[in-house]
Protein backbone atom coordinates (compact mmCIF):
# COMPACT_ATOMS: atom_id res chain seq x y z
CA UNK A 1 0.00 0.00 0.00
CA UNK A 2 1.28 3.48 -0.87
CA UNK A 3 2.29 5.85 1.88
CA UNK A 4 -0.65 7.82 3.22
CA UNK A 5 -0.83 11.48 2.15
CA UNK A 6 -1.59 12.40 5.73
CA UNK A 7 -0.89 10.36 8.87
CA UNK A 8 -2.98 10.03 12.00
CA UNK A 9 -0.31 11.98 13.84
CA UNK A 10 -0.57 14.85 11.34
CA UNK A 11 -4.35 14.81 11.65
CA UNK A 12 -4.08 15.26 15.41
CA UNK A 13 -1.52 18.05 14.97
CA UNK A 14 -3.76 19.90 12.48
CA UNK A 15 -6.75 19.47 14.81
CA UNK A 16 -4.72 21.15 17.53
CA UNK A 17 -3.82 24.04 15.21
CA UNK A 18 -7.50 24.43 14.28
CA UNK A 19 -8.64 24.30 17.94
CA UNK A 20 -10.73 21.20 17.32
CA UNK A 21 -10.85 17.98 19.28
CA UNK A 22 -11.48 14.62 17.65
CA UNK A 23 -12.34 11.34 19.33
CA UNK A 24 -10.18 8.35 18.35
CA UNK A 25 -12.87 7.15 15.97
CA UNK A 26 -13.34 10.63 14.46
CA UNK A 27 -9.60 11.02 14.00
CA UNK A 28 -9.32 7.68 12.18
CA UNK A 29 -12.23 8.57 9.90
CA UNK A 30 -10.85 12.06 9.28
CA UNK A 31 -7.47 10.57 8.35
CA UNK A 32 -9.05 8.22 5.81
CA UNK A 33 -11.22 10.94 4.26
CA UNK A 34 -8.48 13.57 4.06
CA UNK A 35 -6.13 10.95 2.64
CA UNK A 36 -8.57 10.20 -0.19
CA UNK A 37 -9.12 13.92 -0.90
CA UNK A 38 -5.40 14.75 -0.86
CA UNK A 39 -4.74 11.71 -3.05
CA UNK A 40 -7.19 13.05 -5.62
CA UNK A 41 -5.55 16.49 -5.42
CA UNK A 42 -2.22 14.96 -6.45
CA UNK A 43 -3.58 15.39 -9.98
CA UNK A 44 -2.34 18.98 -9.72
CA UNK A 45 1.21 17.63 -9.83
CA UNK A 46 0.80 17.03 -13.58
CA UNK A 47 1.02 20.79 -14.02
CA UNK A 48 4.23 22.80 -13.89
CA UNK A 49 3.04 26.17 -12.66
CA UNK A 50 6.30 27.46 -11.21
CA UNK A 51 6.21 30.40 -13.67
CA UNK A 52 2.50 31.14 -13.28
CA UNK A 53 1.58 33.94 -10.86
CA UNK A 54 -1.03 33.09 -8.23
CA UNK A 55 -4.55 34.59 -8.37
CA UNK A 56 -5.54 35.72 -4.91
CA UNK A 57 -8.23 38.07 -6.25
CA UNK A 58 -10.14 36.99 -9.33
CA UNK A 59 -11.29 40.53 -10.17
CA UNK A 60 -8.36 42.94 -9.76
CA UNK A 61 -9.11 46.11 -7.82
CA UNK A 62 -7.28 48.61 -5.64
CA UNK A 63 -7.86 48.68 -1.90
CA UNK A 64 -10.44 51.44 -1.44
CA UNK A 65 -9.93 54.16 1.15
CA UNK A 66 -12.56 56.22 2.92
CA UNK A 67 -12.16 59.69 4.41
CA UNK A 68 -10.62 59.53 7.89
CA UNK A 69 -13.75 60.73 9.65
CA UNK A 70 -15.08 59.17 12.86
CA UNK A 71 -18.34 57.28 12.45
CA UNK A 72 -20.85 55.87 14.85
CA UNK A 73 -20.32 52.18 15.50
CA UNK A 74 -22.85 49.62 16.66
CA UNK A 75 -24.53 49.90 20.03
CA UNK A 76 -22.44 48.18 22.70
CA UNK A 77 -25.33 46.71 24.64
CA UNK A 78 -26.79 45.15 21.49
CA UNK A 79 -23.51 43.44 20.75
CA UNK A 80 -22.97 42.26 24.31
CA UNK A 81 -26.50 40.86 24.33
CA UNK A 82 -25.23 38.20 21.88
CA UNK A 83 -22.24 37.22 24.03
CA UNK A 84 -22.38 33.94 25.97
CA UNK A 85 -21.23 35.90 29.04
CA UNK A 86 -20.62 39.60 29.64
CA UNK A 87 -19.63 41.65 32.62
CA UNK A 88 -19.04 45.35 33.27
CA UNK A 89 -19.53 46.33 29.63
CA UNK A 90 -17.16 43.69 28.26
CA UNK A 91 -17.01 40.05 27.18
CA UNK A 92 -16.46 37.77 30.16
CA UNK A 93 -13.92 34.99 29.56
CA UNK A 94 -12.35 32.28 31.73
CA UNK A 95 -9.38 33.40 33.79
CA UNK A 96 -6.28 33.75 31.60
CA UNK A 97 -3.65 34.82 34.17
CA UNK A 98 -3.47 34.05 37.87
CA UNK A 99 -3.23 37.32 39.78
CA UNK A 100 -1.30 37.09 43.02
CA UNK A 101 -2.09 39.24 45.88
CA UNK B 1 -55.20 36.76 -6.25
CA UNK B 2 -55.11 35.03 -9.59
CA UNK B 3 -52.95 31.94 -10.09
CA UNK B 4 -51.87 31.65 -6.44
CA UNK B 5 -49.23 30.45 -5.57
CA UNK B 6 -47.61 30.49 -9.01
CA UNK B 7 -48.06 34.12 -9.97
CA UNK B 8 -44.91 36.09 -10.69
CA UNK B 9 -43.35 38.88 -8.64
CA UNK B 10 -44.45 41.27 -11.41
CA UNK B 11 -48.09 40.16 -11.15
CA UNK B 12 -48.08 40.44 -7.36
CA UNK B 13 -46.56 43.90 -7.43
CA UNK B 14 -48.98 45.03 -10.11
CA UNK B 15 -52.00 43.79 -8.15
CA UNK B 16 -50.76 45.36 -4.92
CA UNK B 17 -50.06 48.66 -6.65
CA UNK B 18 -53.47 48.64 -8.33
CA UNK B 19 -55.14 47.88 -5.00
CA UNK B 20 -56.88 44.73 -6.26
CA UNK B 21 -55.23 42.89 -3.38
CA UNK B 22 -53.43 44.18 -0.29
CA UNK B 23 -49.87 43.28 0.60
CA UNK B 24 -51.23 41.88 3.87
CA UNK B 25 -53.55 39.51 2.02
CA UNK B 26 -50.69 38.33 -0.19
CA UNK B 27 -48.41 37.86 2.81
CA UNK B 28 -51.03 35.95 4.82
CA UNK B 29 -51.69 33.62 1.89
CA UNK B 30 -48.01 32.80 1.41
CA UNK B 31 -47.38 32.49 5.16
CA UNK B 32 -50.15 29.95 5.46
CA UNK B 33 -48.80 27.99 2.48
CA UNK B 34 -45.33 28.03 4.07
CA UNK B 35 -46.79 26.86 7.37
CA UNK B 36 -48.61 24.03 5.61
CA UNK B 37 -45.73 22.77 3.45
CA UNK B 38 -42.66 23.50 5.56
CA UNK B 39 -43.07 20.39 7.73
CA UNK B 40 -42.74 18.35 4.53
CA UNK B 41 -39.99 20.38 2.79
CA UNK B 42 -37.99 21.86 5.73
CA UNK B 43 -36.98 24.78 3.54
CA UNK B 44 -37.49 27.43 6.23
CA UNK B 45 -35.52 27.40 9.48
CA UNK B 46 -37.43 30.46 10.69
CA UNK B 47 -40.76 31.81 9.47
CA UNK B 48 -40.94 35.44 10.57
CA UNK B 49 -44.71 35.95 10.86
CA UNK B 50 -44.47 39.18 12.81
CA UNK B 51 -41.80 40.80 10.64
CA UNK B 52 -43.52 39.76 7.41
CA UNK B 53 -46.90 41.14 8.46
CA UNK B 54 -45.29 44.40 9.63
CA UNK B 55 -43.47 44.83 6.29
CA UNK B 56 -46.68 44.11 4.39
CA UNK B 57 -48.64 46.59 6.49
CA UNK B 58 -45.99 49.19 5.72
CA UNK B 59 -46.43 48.61 1.96
CA UNK B 60 -50.20 48.98 2.33
CA UNK B 61 -49.75 52.20 4.32
CA UNK B 62 -47.47 53.61 1.64
CA UNK B 63 -49.98 52.76 -1.05
CA UNK B 64 -52.79 54.28 0.99
CA UNK B 65 -50.75 57.44 1.43
CA UNK B 66 -50.11 57.69 -2.29
CA UNK B 67 -46.36 57.13 -1.92
CA UNK B 68 -44.35 55.64 -4.71
CA UNK B 69 -43.94 51.88 -4.28
CA UNK B 70 -40.66 50.03 -4.73
CA UNK B 71 -40.00 47.61 -7.60
CA UNK B 72 -40.88 44.58 -5.46
CA UNK B 73 -43.60 46.12 -3.29
CA UNK B 74 -45.60 43.43 -1.55
CA UNK B 75 -43.67 40.53 -3.08
CA UNK B 76 -42.82 37.70 -0.64
CA UNK B 77 -39.17 36.71 -0.54
CA UNK B 78 -37.12 34.11 1.35
CA UNK B 79 -33.62 34.87 2.65
CA UNK B 80 -30.90 32.27 3.11
CA UNK B 81 -30.02 31.91 6.76
CA UNK B 82 -26.39 32.99 6.35
CA UNK B 83 -27.49 36.57 5.59
CA UNK B 84 -27.83 38.73 8.67
CA UNK B 85 -31.31 40.01 9.49
CA UNK B 86 -31.61 42.53 12.29
CA UNK B 87 -33.59 41.06 15.18
CA UNK B 88 -34.24 37.74 13.41
CA UNK B 89 -32.25 34.62 14.29
CA UNK B 90 -29.48 33.89 11.78
CA UNK B 91 -28.10 30.39 12.30
CA UNK B 92 -26.09 29.40 9.20
CA UNK B 93 -27.76 26.03 9.95
CA UNK B 94 -25.08 25.55 12.61
CA UNK B 95 -25.38 24.73 16.28
CA UNK B 96 -22.63 27.23 16.96
CA UNK B 97 -24.92 30.09 15.83
CA UNK B 98 -28.20 28.42 16.81
CA UNK B 99 -29.45 31.36 18.86
CA UNK B 100 -27.59 34.23 17.19
CA UNK B 101 -29.65 37.39 16.61
CA UNK B 102 -27.74 39.88 14.44
CA UNK B 103 -27.77 43.55 15.47
CA UNK B 104 -27.74 44.62 11.79
CA UNK B 105 -29.08 43.80 8.33
CA UNK B 106 -26.88 42.55 5.50
CA UNK B 107 -26.60 45.00 2.59
CA UNK B 108 -28.77 42.79 0.41
CA UNK B 109 -31.39 42.52 3.15
CA UNK B 110 -31.52 46.33 3.37
CA UNK B 111 -31.82 46.46 -0.43
CA UNK B 112 -34.64 43.92 -0.47
CA UNK B 113 -36.51 45.78 2.28
CA UNK B 114 -36.07 49.09 0.44
CA UNK B 115 -37.57 47.51 -2.70
CA UNK B 116 -40.78 46.82 -0.76
CA UNK B 117 -40.35 43.04 -0.77
CA UNK B 118 -41.71 41.19 2.26
CA UNK B 119 -39.24 38.80 3.94
CA UNK B 120 -41.21 35.69 4.95
CA UNK B 121 -38.33 33.98 6.73
CA UNK B 122 -34.89 32.44 6.70
CA UNK B 123 -34.09 29.40 4.62
CA UNK B 124 -32.22 26.21 5.39
CA UNK B 125 -28.74 25.53 4.01
CA UNK B 126 -25.74 23.30 4.41
CA UNK B 127 -23.99 24.40 7.59
CA UNK B 128 -22.05 27.60 6.80
CA UNK B 129 -22.96 27.04 3.12
CA UNK B 130 -20.62 24.04 2.94
CA UNK B 131 -22.26 21.31 0.92
CA UNK B 132 -23.99 20.31 -2.29
CA UNK B 133 -27.07 18.51 -1.01
CA UNK B 134 -28.28 20.43 2.05
CA UNK B 135 -27.63 17.29 4.10
CA UNK B 136 -25.11 19.20 6.23
CA UNK B 137 -27.74 21.34 7.93
CA UNK B 138 -27.57 20.85 11.70
CA UNK B 139 -31.35 21.15 11.89
CA UNK B 140 -33.27 19.41 9.08
CA UNK B 141 -32.95 17.88 5.61
CA UNK B 142 -34.52 20.01 2.88
CA UNK B 143 -36.58 18.04 0.35
CA UNK B 144 -36.70 18.54 -3.39
CA UNK B 145 -40.32 19.35 -4.33
CA UNK B 146 -39.93 17.46 -7.62
CA UNK B 147 -39.15 14.20 -5.77
CA UNK B 148 -39.08 14.14 -2.00
CA UNK B 149 -36.38 11.47 -1.82
CA UNK B 150 -34.00 13.61 -3.91
CA UNK B 151 -31.54 16.26 -2.74
CA UNK B 152 -32.61 19.86 -3.34
CA UNK B 153 -28.96 20.69 -3.98
CA UNK B 154 -26.82 22.91 -1.85
CA UNK B 155 -25.94 24.95 -0.23
CA UNK B 156 -28.91 27.26 -0.95
CA UNK B 157 -31.25 24.24 -0.97
CA UNK B 158 -33.89 25.85 1.26
CA UNK B 159 -34.17 28.91 -0.97
CA UNK B 160 -34.37 26.74 -4.12
CA UNK B 161 -36.94 24.34 -2.67
CA UNK B 162 -39.12 27.17 -1.32
CA UNK B 163 -39.11 28.97 -4.68
CA UNK B 164 -39.76 25.83 -6.72
CA UNK B 165 -42.60 24.78 -4.40
CA UNK B 166 -44.39 28.10 -4.69
CA UNK B 167 -43.78 29.14 -1.07
CA UNK B 168 -42.27 32.36 -2.43
CA UNK B 169 -41.71 33.75 -5.93
CA UNK B 170 -38.22 35.02 -5.05
CA UNK B 171 -35.32 34.08 -2.79
CA UNK B 172 -31.81 35.12 -1.91
CA UNK B 173 -29.00 32.60 -1.90
CA UNK B 174 -25.24 32.73 -1.71
CA UNK B 175 -22.80 31.07 -4.08
CA UNK B 176 -19.19 30.17 -3.29
CA UNK B 177 -18.68 27.25 -5.68
CA UNK B 178 -22.15 26.77 -7.15
CA UNK B 179 -24.44 27.20 -4.16
CA UNK B 180 -27.20 29.09 -5.99
CA UNK B 181 -26.73 27.47 -9.40
CA UNK B 182 -26.63 23.80 -8.43
CA UNK B 183 -29.78 23.87 -6.23
CA UNK B 184 -31.50 25.95 -8.93
CA UNK B 185 -30.68 23.21 -11.44
CA UNK B 186 -31.90 20.45 -9.10
CA UNK B 187 -35.16 22.29 -8.28
CA UNK B 188 -35.96 23.63 -11.75
CA UNK B 189 -35.56 27.36 -11.12
CA UNK B 190 -33.20 30.14 -12.27
CA UNK B 191 -30.33 31.56 -10.21
CA UNK B 192 -27.60 34.04 -11.04
CA UNK B 193 -24.14 34.12 -9.48
CA UNK B 194 -23.03 37.68 -10.18
CA UNK B 195 -19.47 38.75 -10.95
CA UNK B 196 -17.35 38.76 -7.81
CA UNK B 197 -17.81 42.29 -6.41
CA UNK B 198 -21.11 43.03 -8.18
CA UNK B 199 -23.16 42.52 -5.02
CA UNK B 200 -22.00 43.56 -1.56
CA UNK B 201 -21.05 40.79 0.86
CA UNK B 202 -21.66 43.02 3.90
CA UNK B 203 -23.63 40.94 6.38
CA UNK B 204 -23.14 37.64 4.51
CA UNK B 205 -21.50 35.28 7.01
CA UNK B 206 -18.11 34.64 5.39
CA UNK B 207 -17.22 31.17 4.09
CA UNK B 208 -14.52 31.77 1.44
CA UNK B 209 -14.12 35.51 1.04
CA UNK B 210 -12.47 35.52 -2.40
CA UNK B 211 -15.35 33.47 -3.85
CA UNK B 212 -18.57 34.30 -1.94
CA UNK B 213 -21.30 36.19 -3.82
CA UNK B 214 -24.99 36.71 -3.04
CA UNK B 215 -27.31 35.77 -5.90
CA UNK B 216 -30.98 36.04 -6.86
CA UNK B 217 -33.19 32.93 -7.25
CA UNK B 218 -36.61 32.84 -8.94
CA UNK B 219 -38.82 30.64 -11.09
CA UNK B 220 -38.33 32.85 -14.16
CA UNK B 221 -35.32 34.56 -15.72
CA UNK B 222 -37.14 37.93 -15.71
CA UNK B 223 -37.83 37.78 -11.98
CA UNK B 224 -34.23 36.79 -11.21
CA UNK B 225 -33.05 39.65 -13.42
CA UNK B 226 -35.30 42.14 -11.64
CA UNK B 227 -34.05 40.94 -8.26
CA UNK B 228 -30.45 41.30 -9.45
CA UNK B 229 -31.22 44.97 -10.22
CA UNK B 230 -32.29 45.38 -6.59
CA UNK B 231 -29.16 43.68 -5.22
CA UNK B 232 -26.40 45.01 -7.49
CA UNK B 233 -24.39 48.09 -6.76
CA UNK B 234 -21.51 49.55 -4.82
CA UNK B 235 -21.39 49.38 -1.04
CA UNK B 236 -18.39 50.79 0.76
CA UNK B 237 -18.90 48.44 3.71
CA UNK B 238 -17.53 45.63 1.51
CA UNK B 239 -13.96 46.46 0.47
CA UNK B 240 -14.27 44.18 -2.57
CA UNK B 241 -17.54 45.73 -3.76
CA UNK B 242 -17.10 46.98 -7.35
CA UNK B 243 -17.67 50.69 -7.86
CA UNK B 244 -19.10 50.55 -11.37
CA UNK B 245 -22.35 50.96 -13.28
CA UNK B 246 -24.90 48.23 -12.82
CA UNK B 247 -26.87 46.88 -15.77
CA UNK B 248 -30.48 46.99 -16.92
CA UNK B 249 -30.94 43.26 -16.38
CA UNK B 250 -34.69 43.09 -16.86
CA UNK B 251 -34.53 45.01 -20.14
CA UNK B 252 -31.72 42.67 -21.24
CA UNK B 253 -34.23 39.80 -21.16
CA UNK B 254 -36.04 41.34 -24.14
CA UNK B 255 -32.95 41.46 -26.36
CA UNK B 256 -32.46 38.96 -29.16
CA UNK B 257 -29.77 36.29 -29.16
CA UNK B 258 -29.41 36.64 -32.94
CA UNK B 259 -25.74 36.99 -33.78
CA UNK B 260 -24.50 36.21 -30.27
CA UNK B 261 -21.72 33.65 -30.17
CA UNK B 262 -22.38 30.77 -27.76
CA UNK B 263 -19.20 28.97 -26.73
CA UNK B 264 -19.86 25.25 -26.51
CA UNK B 265 -17.46 23.23 -24.37
CA UNK B 266 -17.81 20.30 -26.71
CA UNK B 267 -15.47 17.75 -25.09
CA UNK B 268 -17.20 18.23 -21.79
CA UNK B 269 -20.73 17.87 -23.18
CA UNK B 270 -19.78 14.82 -25.26
CA UNK B 271 -18.19 13.29 -22.17
CA UNK B 272 -21.38 13.46 -20.09
CA UNK B 273 -22.38 10.08 -18.68
CA UNK B 274 -25.97 11.14 -18.10
CA UNK B 275 -27.97 10.92 -21.33
CA UNK B 276 -30.76 13.15 -20.05
CA UNK B 277 -28.40 15.99 -19.15
CA UNK B 278 -26.65 15.65 -22.52
CA UNK B 279 -29.97 15.69 -24.39
CA UNK B 280 -31.24 18.70 -22.41
CA UNK B 281 -28.06 20.62 -23.11
CA UNK B 282 -28.15 19.79 -26.82
CA UNK B 283 -31.82 20.80 -27.02
CA UNK B 284 -31.04 24.20 -25.49
CA UNK B 285 -28.13 24.72 -27.88
CA UNK B 286 -30.29 23.82 -30.89
CA UNK B 287 -32.96 26.22 -29.69
CA UNK B 288 -30.44 29.04 -29.40
CA UNK B 289 -29.07 28.25 -32.85
CA UNK B 290 -32.58 28.28 -34.29
CA UNK B 291 -33.03 31.77 -32.86
CA UNK B 292 -29.96 32.99 -34.69
CA UNK B 293 -27.19 32.51 -32.13
CA UNK B 294 -23.92 31.17 -33.50
CA UNK B 295 -22.44 28.09 -31.86
CA UNK B 296 -18.65 28.00 -31.62
CA UNK B 297 -16.49 25.34 -30.01
CA UNK B 298 -14.39 26.50 -27.07
CA UNK B 299 -12.48 24.71 -24.34
CA UNK B 300 -11.70 25.34 -20.70
CA UNK B 301 -8.81 22.87 -20.52
CA UNK B 302 -7.93 23.43 -16.85
CA UNK B 303 -11.52 23.03 -15.62
CA UNK B 304 -10.70 19.42 -14.83
CA UNK B 305 -8.50 20.67 -11.97
CA UNK B 306 -11.23 22.91 -10.53
CA UNK B 307 -12.30 20.48 -7.80
CA UNK B 308 -8.75 20.28 -6.41
CA UNK B 309 -8.15 24.01 -6.71
CA UNK B 310 -11.47 24.99 -5.20
CA UNK B 311 -11.37 22.59 -2.28
CA UNK B 312 -7.89 23.86 -1.34
CA UNK B 313 -8.63 27.59 -1.67
CA UNK B 314 -12.14 27.57 -0.25
CA UNK B 315 -11.20 25.42 2.74
CA UNK B 316 -8.09 27.51 3.44
CA UNK B 317 -10.19 30.67 3.50
CA UNK B 318 -12.87 28.93 5.55
CA UNK B 319 -10.38 27.74 8.16
CA UNK B 320 -9.36 31.35 8.65
CA UNK B 321 -12.88 32.84 8.53
CA UNK B 322 -14.30 30.30 10.95
CA UNK B 323 -11.56 30.98 13.51
CA UNK B 324 -13.87 33.72 14.84
CA UNK B 325 -16.25 31.12 16.24
CA UNK B 326 -14.58 30.53 19.57
CA UNK B 327 -17.40 30.83 22.08
CA UNK B 328 -16.37 34.27 23.31
CA UNK B 329 -18.23 37.08 21.54
CA UNK B 330 -21.31 35.34 20.17
CA UNK B 331 -22.70 31.89 19.59
CA UNK B 332 -22.34 28.69 21.54
CA UNK B 333 -19.92 28.51 24.48
CA UNK B 334 -19.09 25.16 26.05
CA UNK B 335 -16.99 26.05 29.11
CA UNK B 336 -13.69 24.24 29.71
CA UNK B 337 -11.02 24.31 32.40
CA UNK B 338 -9.28 27.26 30.76
CA UNK B 339 -9.62 29.54 27.76
CA UNK B 340 -8.00 27.11 25.30
CA UNK B 341 -10.29 24.31 26.36
CA UNK B 342 -13.29 26.62 26.08
CA UNK B 343 -12.32 27.29 22.46
CA UNK B 344 -11.87 23.66 21.52
CA UNK B 345 -14.98 22.40 23.30
CA UNK B 346 -17.17 25.13 21.80
CA UNK B 347 -15.85 24.44 18.30
CA UNK B 348 -15.92 20.64 18.58
CA UNK B 349 -19.53 20.67 19.76
CA UNK B 350 -20.69 23.63 17.67
CA UNK B 351 -19.44 22.56 14.23
CA UNK B 352 -20.81 19.58 12.31
CA UNK B 353 -18.72 16.94 10.51
CA UNK B 354 -18.41 18.62 7.07
CA UNK B 355 -17.44 21.99 8.56
CA UNK B 356 -14.82 20.30 10.75
CA UNK B 357 -13.51 18.38 7.74
CA UNK B 358 -13.13 21.58 5.72
CA UNK B 359 -11.48 23.46 8.57
CA UNK B 360 -9.04 20.56 8.88
CA UNK B 361 -8.27 20.44 5.16
CA UNK B 362 -7.84 24.22 4.98
CA UNK B 363 -5.67 24.36 8.08
CA UNK B 364 -3.49 21.60 6.64
CA UNK B 365 -3.18 23.38 3.26
CA UNK B 366 -2.03 26.55 5.00
CA UNK B 367 0.24 24.92 7.57
CA UNK B 368 4.01 25.19 7.63
CA UNK B 369 5.63 22.97 5.02
CA UNK B 370 2.45 22.49 2.96
CA UNK B 371 1.54 26.06 1.99
CA UNK B 372 3.61 26.06 -1.23
CA UNK B 373 2.65 22.55 -2.27
CA UNK B 374 -1.08 22.98 -1.76
CA UNK B 375 -2.44 26.49 -1.20
CA UNK B 376 -0.02 28.45 -3.38
CA UNK B 377 -0.09 25.83 -6.10
CA UNK B 378 -3.88 25.96 -6.15
CA UNK B 379 -3.78 29.75 -6.53
CA UNK B 380 -1.40 29.36 -9.50
CA UNK B 381 -3.67 26.83 -11.22
CA UNK B 382 -6.54 29.24 -10.56
CA UNK B 383 -4.69 31.67 -12.84
CA UNK B 384 -4.71 29.03 -15.60
CA UNK B 385 -8.48 28.63 -15.23
CA UNK B 386 -8.93 32.41 -15.45
CA UNK B 387 -6.78 32.50 -18.57
CA UNK B 388 -8.87 29.69 -20.11
CA UNK B 389 -11.92 31.95 -19.83
CA UNK B 390 -10.02 34.97 -21.20
CA UNK B 391 -9.12 32.88 -24.25
CA UNK B 392 -12.63 31.46 -24.62
CA UNK B 393 -14.19 34.95 -24.47
CA UNK B 394 -12.03 36.07 -27.39
CA UNK B 395 -14.09 33.66 -29.49
CA UNK B 396 -17.53 33.82 -27.90
CA UNK B 397 -19.92 35.98 -25.83
CA UNK B 398 -21.04 33.34 -23.34
CA UNK B 399 -19.73 29.88 -22.47
CA UNK B 400 -22.32 27.12 -22.14
CA UNK B 401 -22.17 23.86 -20.15
CA UNK B 402 -24.67 21.91 -18.09
CA UNK B 403 -24.91 23.12 -14.48
CA UNK B 404 -24.51 19.63 -13.02
CA UNK B 405 -23.35 16.25 -14.38
CA UNK B 406 -26.64 14.60 -13.32
CA UNK B 407 -30.14 15.68 -12.26
CA UNK B 408 -30.84 15.70 -8.49
CA UNK B 409 -29.22 12.70 -6.84
CA UNK B 410 -30.94 10.77 -4.05
CA UNK B 411 -30.71 11.93 -0.43
CA UNK B 412 -28.08 9.82 1.29
CA UNK B 413 -26.47 8.79 -2.01
CA UNK B 414 -23.20 10.68 -1.50
CA UNK B 415 -23.06 11.38 2.23
CA UNK B 416 -20.65 8.50 2.93
CA UNK B 417 -17.98 9.80 0.56
CA UNK B 418 -17.05 13.50 0.78
CA UNK B 419 -14.89 13.38 -2.35
CA UNK B 420 -17.79 11.96 -4.37
CA UNK B 421 -19.91 14.90 -3.21
CA UNK B 422 -17.18 17.41 -4.16
CA UNK B 423 -16.89 15.95 -7.68
CA UNK B 424 -20.56 16.75 -8.33
CA UNK B 425 -19.55 20.47 -8.36
CA UNK B 426 -17.25 20.12 -11.36
CA UNK B 427 -19.16 22.49 -13.69
CA UNK B 428 -20.01 25.27 -11.26
CA UNK B 429 -16.54 25.64 -9.72
CA UNK B 430 -14.54 27.05 -12.67
CA UNK B 431 -16.59 30.29 -13.04
CA UNK B 432 -16.40 30.84 -9.27
CA UNK B 433 -12.62 30.51 -9.31
CA UNK B 434 -12.40 32.95 -12.24
CA UNK B 435 -14.78 35.42 -10.55
CA UNK B 436 -16.97 35.58 -13.67
CA UNK B 437 -20.78 35.70 -13.62
CA UNK B 438 -22.89 32.63 -14.36
CA UNK B 439 -26.54 31.67 -14.46
CA UNK B 440 -28.33 28.34 -14.19
CA UNK B 441 -31.69 28.09 -15.90
CA UNK B 442 -33.88 25.04 -16.58
CA UNK B 443 -33.63 23.42 -20.03
CA UNK B 444 -35.96 20.47 -19.66
CA UNK B 445 -36.87 17.42 -17.60
CA UNK B 446 -35.19 14.04 -17.40
CA UNK B 447 -37.04 10.83 -18.24
CA UNK B 448 -37.73 10.48 -14.51
CA UNK B 449 -39.27 13.96 -14.44
CA UNK B 450 -36.37 15.76 -12.74
CA UNK B 451 -35.27 19.25 -13.85
CA UNK B 452 -32.08 19.75 -15.85
CA UNK B 453 -30.11 23.00 -15.55
CA UNK B 454 -28.10 24.81 -18.21
CA UNK B 455 -25.19 26.97 -17.10
CA UNK B 456 -24.18 30.10 -19.02
CA UNK B 457 -21.00 31.99 -18.15
CA UNK B 458 -20.13 35.56 -19.24
CA UNK B 459 -17.09 37.85 -18.97
CA UNK B 460 -16.74 39.95 -15.78
CA UNK B 461 -19.65 42.40 -15.24
CA UNK B 462 -21.52 41.19 -18.35
CA UNK B 463 -24.53 39.84 -16.44
CA UNK B 464 -26.85 41.41 -19.05
CA UNK B 465 -25.63 38.86 -21.59
CA UNK B 466 -26.62 36.07 -19.21
CA UNK B 467 -30.12 37.51 -18.88
CA UNK B 468 -30.52 37.76 -22.65
CA UNK B 469 -29.40 34.23 -23.42
CA UNK B 470 -31.10 32.61 -20.40
CA UNK B 471 -34.40 34.24 -21.39
CA UNK B 472 -34.17 32.65 -24.85
CA UNK B 473 -33.48 29.27 -23.27
CA UNK B 474 -36.49 29.73 -20.99
CA UNK B 475 -38.71 30.71 -23.93
CA UNK B 476 -37.78 27.57 -25.86
CA UNK B 477 -37.22 24.87 -23.22
CA UNK B 478 -38.06 26.33 -19.79
CA UNK B 479 -40.26 24.81 -17.10
CA UNK B 480 -42.54 27.75 -16.31
CA UNK B 481 -45.65 25.78 -17.18
CA UNK B 482 -44.80 22.66 -15.20
CA UNK B 483 -44.95 22.60 -11.44
CA UNK B 484 -43.25 20.15 -9.06
CA UNK B 485 -45.09 16.86 -9.07
CA UNK B 486 -44.33 15.81 -5.47
CA UNK B 487 -46.56 18.51 -3.98
CA UNK B 488 -49.71 16.55 -4.79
Amino acid sequence: MADPKITLEQVLHVAKLARLTLSDEEARQMQAQLDAILGYMEGLDQLDVSDVPPTFHSIPMDAPLRPDVPERCSDRSEILAQAPASEAGGFAVPLVLEIEG
Amino acid sequence: MSDFPWQSAFEIRQQVAAGSVSALEVTRAYLSRAEELNPMLSCFLTIDYEGALASAAQVDRMRGGGEELGPLAGVPIAVKDNLCTRGVRTTCASKILGEYIPPYDAHVVEAVRASGAVILGKTNLDEFAMGSSNENSAFANVRNPWALDRAPGGSSGGSASATAAGLVPLALGSDTGGSVRQPAAFCGITAIKPTYGRVSRYGLVAFASSLDQVGPMARSVREASRLLEVLAGHDRRDATSADRETGAYLAACDRQVKGLRIGVVRDLIDGLQDGDVRAGTEAALSALEKKGAVLVDVSVPHAKHAVSVYYLIATAEASSNLARFDGIRYGLRVPGEDLAETYTRSRAQGFGPEVRRRIMLGTYALSAGYYDAFYLKAQRVRTLIRRDYDTAFERCDVVCTPTTPTPAFALGEKTGDPLEMYLADIFTLPPSLAGVPAVSTPCGLSAAGLPIGLQLVAPPFEEELLCTVAQSVEDECGLLDSHPSALG
